[in-house]
């Protein structure tokens, strides 16, 4: 093995059933660098990723670390950290109600003579392997007491201290905010220079482009290749990652902006907050507008739009709807008013999923005629049937599970469920994460053509260029704020400004 | 600034501990009279509930984990009717007989982890299971009421005095009355301490923290989840046999209907003495105090004479209700932080 | 031939049937070895105008449980917890019953204090507030099921006490036995199970009350984005327990024209519960089935007769049901099922290799 490569992966494979999630791929991590591992969903990032940790068995290849002879197999994570490859992942893995020395040392820790725990040393050792990374901390508190990023920290500092040298990060920066990534950024330089390979997996392209050295491309369980960052620039990365040009995605929406006129207002809040995420805010939305919400993950930009559909209560301030003072205190009330939320969380707040497909499509619909008007199994049966075909779900029946369904035919579900009950305005949120390039135009006409059927809509991503394609007017948040809104020559840069902020701008 | 900040779970102890300073001052007032600011008063609470503390412990511990053990009453009755029928039918010597109901606690709870801990069954309905088993077990080893009073050994751990140096006074009969507690209380003490050094020094002990505060780190990080489980329902068990010896020492007897709800104030115990329900959090220094102030309900009850006895088991559920209650205000403002 | 089987097994009302069956089979057995009629347990035969026979006494003594597991039902699904308040609650609605008959403090009486109506309508409604409190400590405040439950299972009893003044309160009133007596030639209780599970059946297939359920069973916080009352409905689901917890208190106490706090309901949560598991729901939550709740229900029943007929004792039976409660949620149990699958796997793969 070459010196400077401390792992490498050869000719991985690996199946689901009926699916080739890995197709003979390799990868190579060398000494000190920082390496993007990119890839859409479904490309086979997180599942070459658990086949080095252990988590996934796979059928055919062979992982080599650097000092130890021979082929490694891992059959859990804990065999994997025990060979020096350590995962951090986006939900932190500690324990909130132990202290934070506790957590650096849970399964190793200093012991007296008597075999008992010794808790001065550890503390000791804590506050020292703290202070080397920069984080001056009391050691003693419960992990719970600090911020998610500073948990993420420690997370990493226990991989780090237990001599890891592999560290992956999966999507370690999505609940991060600025500041905290470029705290984590400089403490993952550290780790660089210390000769750590650190395999960067994230979807935050401006994040490659600040961190890594090198990038390795994924595409439908197959490898595309492997860059030195110079080499790849952001629109050719994007292209090996989608697998055409952008050529290809040309816009779908009309060019001339519409006119609104108050008439046509449908939803008009004025001074709306919730405490703790979103400050007052003001907005207005007419029939047939398309919203764009654009912010950094965790900017606000799901919780303002929770606000107006009554997921999070409203605190402060008015709503109307349709010109009329609406009360909204759960989301029962904003669905009466003709709203609809998809939410970002499919799995935990979008699917039912023990119910069938028929089932969850109905589900709302049912809610908003309330218990006791019980739609016939014959309705049941034509709504499901209807937007099954409308919205080409691939299912086997209406009354396959929905769970069954991949996350793509799942959201196509989801949307069903809201389109069945006829809204006048719809909140997407994140509607084609996780789903393939060509669900997602669809559902990207699917919004144009709702627009034009006169209803107002809310779209949100993190992708810019899907808004760009689809919105009439961006709305631009920036830590819990309103900041602003966009509504003449939209386009790439002025949404990045505008999200940057003003003052960045100098940098 | 370098102050550890009280956070809730602190905060829920020093309710606790206040709860029951302020209870038992109130009895001294209400009930002086009737000896309730005597040493002896308090001597007796311990006496009384020893055996409830012994069990208290294990629950507390199973709890860390998450999980709950409601068989600990019915395990007891098993215990008490296998040494009193022991003793008494089967004339068996009480140094085997304690050994093999130790015995029993380990296997018992070595059954119970296992479904909890391997096979991922509610630890509710297991327990719960193993309750009705416990105590259906009881009425096969026999279905009357056996009192111990032949074994020569056993009635003498029963009545050995441990007298205590100060706090004597003379009663108005003018006999001089010296403090004492029983044997029981010293076991239960000594499980107290070894329980408390435990959770606090011994890799076991933290990783039942670990294991109550997130299961799927606690396996991330190395911990064997499933065998921690395990040993704590093997560790609930044992200490509720050593707490049903104490109650068999206290009671003298076994019958089908002993210590029917016990598992109610060992849980109760528990969770008034800062034990989160939902695992992770607690000490059995709160869970002490939660003892205290289960016995001395009980013991208020019995002093005022003319209360029934249900009113005892009311206000225990009342209190348990109570701090239910508290913890899940006090998680709900936690979440709304966040 | 094996995939029939495997379609047999998988259906979801196999579990309760197939021990249904096995309980009539042991019976038959039984009753050949011990020289009587071997379908002893299905003759049913009149005597003194009432009908008589071991399976009119299964579905008679089973009706408290077959009520008791209607609401269980609802409250497994939508909270992925058990109640274990209702042989609790059983008694004590029972006792508020017969202490609202008697007047307090009164151990026995052949008059009513107040009209029948009025009492039977009073201990319902203890039942029902049993139900609200539950209800509101698990939906409202977000305790685990069982441990908010918890606090009536032993406040109960100790309410019921209270309320008969720590007396067996003896209602030695025609009218009042007939809960628990006949109706023409049919025992009342299993008049008024099927009422209950009649009702239940109407409100399940002409409302949407068992999608709400379910829905919210299987995920809280989707539903409510769908426009679900999570919280409302879990609520509601343990008000009917406690409701169905009433009315067999009512029929329990009718039987033995009394309220004897400490033994009304023993139990009886466990082979609630118990009812709930053996009809092939999960104790998980989610989905449920109330045909296979009320036929698990009838099984469990059907056990402790066969148990008492084989000369088990009331304090013993316990033993047994704890058995197959370990049994059943084994074999629902996850990690069960896998180690299950990878048994047949290795079998099928052994197979394959010889033939190979």
């Amino acid at each position: 093995m070459d010196n400077n490569v401390v792992l490498t992966m050869r000719g991985i494979s690996m199946t689901f059933p009926g699916v080739k999630a890995l197709d003979n791929v390799d990868f190579t991590l060398r000494k000190g660098e920082i390496h993007a591992l990119m890839g859409e969903n479904g490309a086979g990032k997180s599942t070459l990723i658990k086949c080095l940790t252990g988590i996934n068995a796979f059928e055919a290849g062979e992982i080599r670390v650097d000092g130890i002879d021979g082929p490694v197999v891992n059959h859990s994570t804990l065999d994997a950290q025990k060979k020096g490859i350590s995962t951090v992942y986006q939900e932190v893995n500690l324990c909130p109600n132990l202290s934070v020395a506790e957590n650096l040392f849970i399964g190793r820790e200093p012991k007296t003579k008597l075999g008992t725990i010794d808790w001065k040393t550890m503390v000791k050792k804590s506050q020292k392997i703290m202070q080397d990374l920069d984080m001056n901390i009391d050691v003693t508190q419960n992990l719970e007491e600090y911020s998610l990023a500073l948990q993420q920290m420690i997370a990493i500092a226990r991989a780090v201290d237990m001599d890891c040298k592999v560290l992956i990060l999966d999507e370690p920066t999505s609940s991060l905010d600025d500041n905290e990534v470029a705290k984590l950024f400089t403490l993952m330089n550290q780790l660089k220079d210390k000769g750590v390979g650190i395999v960067f997996v994230t979807h935050f392209l401006e994040q490659v482009y600040a961190v890594c050295d090198r990038i390795t491309v994924l595409r439908d369980g197959q490898l595309v290749g492997e860059y030195p960052i110079a080499e790849l620039p952001r629109v050719k990365l994007v292209a090996a990652m989608m697998g055409k040009d952008f050529d290809d995605l040309a816009s779908i929406k009309s060019e001339e902006s519409p006119v609104f006129s108050d008439a046509d207002l449908l939803i008009d809040a004025e001074g709306m907050s919730h405490k703790g995420t979103i400050k007052p805010f003001s907005l207005q939305i007419h029939k047939g507008e398309v919203v764009g919400f654009t912010g950094l993950l965790g900017s606000g930009r799901s919780e303002l739009a929770r606000v107006i559909y009554g997921a999070d209560k409203n605190q402060t301030g008015t709503l109307k709807v349709k010109g009329k003072e609406a009360k909204i205190s759960a989301p029962i009330d904003a669905m009466k008013l003709g709203m609809g939320l998809l939410p970002d969380d499919r799995k935990a707040e979008g699917i039912i999923g023990d119910l069938s497909v028929r089932e969850n499509i109905i589900l709302a619909l049912q809610a908003k005629r309330g218990m006791f008007k019980l739609l016939s199994m014959k309705e049941q049966n034509e709504l499901a049937d209807k937007y099954i075909e409308m919205l080409q779900v691939k299912t086997a029946s209406r009354e396959t599970l929905i769970k069954q369904l991949s996350g793509g035919n799942q959201q196509k579900v989801i949307l069903g469920r809201w389109l069945a009950t006829d809204p006048d305005f719809l909140i997407l949120d994140e509607p084609t994460r996780g789903i393939d390039i060509g669900t997602k135009t669809e559902i990207q006409k699917l919004v144009l053509k709702l627009a034009k059927e006169g209803k107002g809509v809310i779209f949100i991503s993190s992708e810019i260029e899907e808004m760009l394609r689809t919105c009439t007017k961006m709305v631009v948040l920036r830590d819990g704020m309103k900041v602003g809104e966009i509504t003449e020559s939209l386009s790439q840069e002025t949404v990045m400004k505008a999200i940057a902020g003003g003052e960045s701008d100098e940098q | 600034m370098k102050g550890k900040k009280i956070n809730s779970n602190t905060l829920l102890l020093i309710i606790t501990i206040a709860l029951f300073v302020v209870m038992y001052a109130i009895g001294c007032v209400i009930y002086s009279s009737k000896g309730f600011t005597h040493l002896q008063t308090f001597l007796n609470i311990l006496i009384n509930n020893a055996g409830l503390l012994c069990v208290a412990c294990g629950t507390t511990c199973i709890m860390l984990t998450g999980g709950i053990d409601i068989s600990v009453g019915a395990l007891i009755a098993m215990d008490c009717m296998f040494l009193a029928v022991g003793m008494e039918q089967w004339g068996m010597s009480a140094p085997v007989l304690i050994a093999l109901v130790l015995l029993i606690g380990i296997v018992f709870g070595l059954v119970q982890g296992f479904c909890v801990g391997y096979l991922e069954i509610q630890p509710f309905i297991v327990t719960m299971a193993g309750m009705f088993f416990a105590r259906g077990m009881t009425a096969v080893i026999s279905t009357d009421q056996v009192s111990i009073s032949q074994n020569a050994f056993f009635v003498g751990l029963a009545n050995a005095k441990i007298q205590i140096p100060f706090g004597a006074y003379t009663n108005s009969k003018g006999v001089l009355q010296i403090p004492f507690v029983r044997i029981t209380v010293v076991v239960a003490l000594i499980v107290l301490i070894l329980i408390f050094l435990m959770l606090r020094y011994t890799k076991f002990g933290r990783s039942l923290y670990a294991v109550g505060g997130n299961e799927q780190s606690a396996t991330m990080m190395g911990l064997d989840v499933k065998m921690t489980k395990l040993k704590a329902y093997v560790l609930g068990s044992f200490l509720c046999s050593i707490g049903g010896i104490c109650y068999c020492l206290n009671t003298m007897s076994g019958s089908v209907r002993q210590a029917l709800g016990l598992e109610m104030d060992a849980i109760s115990s528990a969770v008034i003495g800062g034990t989160l329900l939902t695992g992770g959090v607690g000490n059995v220094v709160g869970t002490f105090f939660g003892v205290l102030i289960n016995g001395t309900i009980s013991t208020l009850v019995k002093t005022n004479g003319k209360l029934l006895s249900s009113w005892s088991s009311i206000a225990v559920a009342a209190l348990l209700c109570f701090f239910i209650v508290l913890q899940s205000v006090f998680a709900k403002i936690k979440d709304a932080k966040k | 031939m094996n995939s029939s089987l495997k379609k047999i097994t998988g259906m979801r009302l196999f579990l309760p049937i197939f021990c249904m069956l096995l309980v009539m089979a042991a019976n038959i057995i039984y009753d050949a070895a011990s020289g009587n009629f071997a379908l002893n347990f299905f003759t049913i035969s009149m005597r003194n105008g009432v009908l008589y026979g071991r399976l009119i006494d299964i579905l008679n003594r089973g009706s408290e449980v077959a009520i008791l597991a209607i609401g269980m039902t609802l409250v497994v699904s939508a909270s992925a917890g058990t109640d274990i308040s209702v042989g609790s609650v059983m008694s004590l609605a029972a006792c508020f019953c017969c202490m609202m008959l008697a007047g307090y403090g009164v151990s026995s009486t052949s008059d009513l204090a107040v009209p029948l109506l009025v009492g039977v309508l009073g201990g319902v409604l203890m039942g029902c507030l049993c139900g609200a409190f539950n209800g509101f400590l698990v939906a409202y405040l977000n305790v685990q099921p069982m441990v908010a439950t918890l606090i009536l299972y032993s406040a109960a009893r100790a309410i019921g006490l209270l309320l008969c003044n720590n007396l067996i309160v003896y209602v030695r009133n025609d009218s009042y036995k007939f809960f628990g007596g006949y109706m023409g030639f049919l025992p009342t209780p299993i008049v008024i199970a099927a009422i209950c599970v009649v009702i239940m059946t109407l409100l399940l297939k002409k409302t949407a009350l068992g999608l709400y359920v379910q829905s919210v069973g299987i995920n809280k916080k989707a539903s409510r984005i769908a426009g679900l009352n999570s919280e409302k409905i879990i609520f509601i689901c343990y008000v009917v327990c406690g409701l169905a917890a009433g009315i067999a208190g009512i029929v329990a106490s009718s039987r033995i024209y009394s309220a004897d706090s400490n033994n009304i309901g023993l139990n009886y949560e466990m082979d609630a519960i118990l009812a709930v598991a053996l009809g092939g729901n999960s104790l998980g939550g989610g989905k449920f089935n109330l045909a296979g709740s009320i036929i698990g229900a009838y099984t469990i029943q059907a056990i402790t007769t066969t148990l008492y007929a084989l000369g088990v004792s009331t304090d013993v039976a316990p033993v047994y049901k704890a058995i197959i409660v370990i049994i059943i949620v084994t074999i629902q149990a996850p990690p069960f099922k896998a180690f299950m699958k990878r048994r047949a796997a290795r079998k099928a793969l052994a197979k394959g290799g010889a033939v190979a």
